[in-house]
């Protein structure tokens, strides 16, 4: 990804308004790619955000921690335009407001999800589904009309190939191990070319071979695209992070190495329940 | 190994070949055969056999929407009954003075309320090529509307159900009302002529039975030319996530508009071909009960095949024909019966079954 370095002077009007989404709008000089400030969600009364504060660098992984309730899958809703903060705001880059897109949007314009419970097309075979994650014109008439090209089937072909599904490419999604469902979500997430993955739970599941595979595919993206992991499985945080965020009643107690994060007396307490 | 493909083009030519033998055969055994050769078949055979191929377009309209897209339109007859309208508009034109009161311009129910000038939304309805164009862009265009409203909205499940059925009853009401100039309660009936040929004549009967069933395999092949698309796997993939959709950077409600306005479209293809084949358009096309109807067809046939939705709307036809020529006052039961079967018994229908049985002998 060369688009990080490209900046955008004379265009801020523009992109802030969320329209103009082409790449090399972003513009990621300052460092962070994503900022959200101050962000609150509240439903009936209780704060799932609280004042939420936090910066993701480009090309950074970076792993959210935090007990049950603590606003981790909230704070990807609020990323992803599901859900719309009461206050604050969140930017993609220092121009793009991400307040002002829908869901399709903020996908086209690199920011892309899996879910907690993977969320592949049951009904497709692994190629389809990877097909219809492809980074392409995502409008009706040219998705009506549009036939892949060598280039597109090598680059579908080379993600089976990651992802660990080469034997299963013509099988449908819905017979796959949770596992392997896990990594096809994952692959559609790359197919997407994104330049943030948010990650939930990816583990979830998986054996520990799966585990240490899917421990070394989220390292060797790292650099190429800013990955934010919810996980609960600390061991497993511990293998790839090298940036621990803990998140607490809606809001960030801390941040730092695994090591700084465990030894926190106040991250024990909300963990001990002390 | 594609499990899902297995049997599907056996089936599907199956069915193209048989609706091919009825489009051209029948009419062809009905118009050049005696009347007491033993292949012989009676207009009223024709009659019928046209009125199920248009129930079978019908029930394909609705497979797209219901079994690929996934939106359970409980209103989808609103569209057959438009395009029905727009047909029985130019029928009842081209009745001209032959009418009981002779009035050149007016049909007879609009002389009978003392109506002096036709509305202007009866005009070009004289132009076979206007009521044509009208038979597609009426149920395209309020599928627009309404779709543009609902989809964008987000309104889903029982929810999009229920407006849809609301949909339909409305237009039963509206269309009920003799202010409305569309016949009111009687609707629109006694026709003369389908381009200057009388629409009595068995030629004119076995023409539109050919035409309905061209029709059919026509849009039968396009349907299975757009749900083999990247598009058809598209809204095969919002029915089945139709949020992940959304995260991949597709405006759903955009996929979930065409489909609609293309299967109202059909159905008021449909509707157009069912008309001058029954003689009468009026407003009980509308009923609920109707639209209802069409899901058991295309449940029964199996949904998501396409070819299950003509095999179900054939199959419920005949039943009903033969059903209630014995016992009329069954058939309702016996509907409401086969439906509780397919839902507990055949999630996938007809279909579903033979395809089991299939792989059963592959394997």
């Amino acid at each position: 990804m060369t688009s990080f370095a490209e900046n955008s002077f004379g265009e801020d009007e523009k992109s802030s308004s969320g329209i103009l989404l082409a790449e090399g709008q972003l513009d990621t000089r300052h460092g962070p790619i994503l900022y959200l400030e101050n962000v609150s969600v509240s439903f009936d009364g209780f704060k799932a955000l609280n004042e939420l504060s936090l910066y993701i660098d480009a090309g950074e992984l970076r792993c959210l921690i935090g007990p049950n309730g603590a606003g981790k899958t909230t704070l990807m809703d609020v990323i992803t335009g599901k859900t719309r903060p009461d206050t604050g705001s969140v930017f993609f880059g220092q121009t793009i407001d991400l307040l002002k897109m829908d869901e399709p949007a903020i996908a086209q314009a690199g920011i892309c999800r899996k879910f907690q419970k993977p969320s592949v097309f049951d009904a497709l075979t692994v190629f389809e589904n990877l097909e219809l994650a492809l980074k392409a014109d995502k409008r009706t008439w040219p998705t009506l009309f549009n036939r892949l090209n060598g280039e597109q089937r090598d680059r579908i072909n080379q993600i089976i190939e990651t992802i660990g599904l080469g034997a299963h490419h013509q099988l449908r999604a819905g017979i796959l191990s949770h596992g392997q469902k896990q990594w096809l979500e994952i692959g559609m997430l790359l197919m997407q070319e994104p330049k943030v993955m948010l990650v939930d739970e990816p583990i979830a599941g998986m054996t520990h071979q799966e585990i240490e595979r899917t421990a070394e595919l989220l390292l060797s993206l790292q650099g190429q695209h800013s990955i934010v992991v919810v996980e609960h499985d600390m061991e497993f945080v511990r293998s790839i992070a090298s940036k621990v965020t803990v998140l607490h009643e809606g809001s960030v107690l801390t941040e730092g190495t695994m090591d700084e994060v465990q030894n926190d007396p106040r991250v024990i307490q909300v963990y001990l329940g002390g | 190994m594609k499990l899902t493909g297995l049997g599907h083009d056996k089936t599907a030519t199956m069915v193209l070949v048989a609706l091919a033998a009825v489009t051209f055969i029948i009419p062809f055994c009905n118009l050049a055969l005696p009347a007491d050769s033993p292949m012989h078949f009676s207009a009223y055979t024709v009659s019928l056999l046209g009125k199920y191929l248009t129930f079978a377009l019908l029930g394909l309209s609705l497979d797209l929407v219901w079994g690929y897209c996934g939106i359970l339109a409980l209103g989808h007859g609103a569209f057959f009954a438009l395009g029905g309208y727009a047909m029985g508009m130019y029928l009842m034109r081209q009745i001209g003075t032959r009418g009981v009161y002779g009035d050149p311009l007016l049909p007879d129910f609009m002389v009978f309320l003392n109506w002096k000038e036709l509305p202007w939304y009866w005009l070009g309805f004289d132009h076979f090529w206007f009521a044509l164009l009208m038979v597609v862009l009426v149920p395209g265009v309020l599928a627009f509307v309404f779709g543009w409203l609902a989809f964008r909205s987000r309104v889903t499940g029982v929810y999009l159900s229920i407006i849809t059925q609301a949909l339909t009853y409305a237009l039963l009401l509206a269309f009920f009302r003799n202010e409305m100039g569309f016949g009111g309660n009687n609707g629109l009936t006694d026709f003369k002529e389908l381009l200057g040929f009388n629409i009595q004549s068995e030629a004119v009967r076995a023409m539109l039975l050919m035409m309905s069933g061209i029709t059919l395999m026509t849009a039968f092949l396009v349907c299975r030319w757009l749900v083999n698309t990247k598009l058809g796997r598209v809204v095969t993939a919002i029915r089945d996530q139709e949020s992940r959709v959304r995260f991949l950077g597709y405006r759903v409600e955009m996929f979930k508009l065409w489909i609609f306005v293309f299967a109202a479209m059909l159905a008021g293809v449909a509707g157009a071909l069912y008309v001058p084949q029954v003689g009468i358009i009026n407003p009980s096309e509308f009923s609920p009960l109707n639209s209802l109807e069409i899901v058991i067809w295309v449940a029964m046939g199996g949904r998501g095949t396409l070819y299950g939705a003509i095999i179900g709307a054939v199959l419920v036809n005949y039943s009903k024909t033969v059903l209630t020529g014995l016992m009329p006052e069954i058939w309702l039961f016996s509907l409401g019966a086969v439906f509780v079967i397919v839902t507990v018994l055949l999630p996938d229908g007809i279909v579903g079954l033979l395809r089991r049985r299939l792989q059963e002998q592959h394997s």
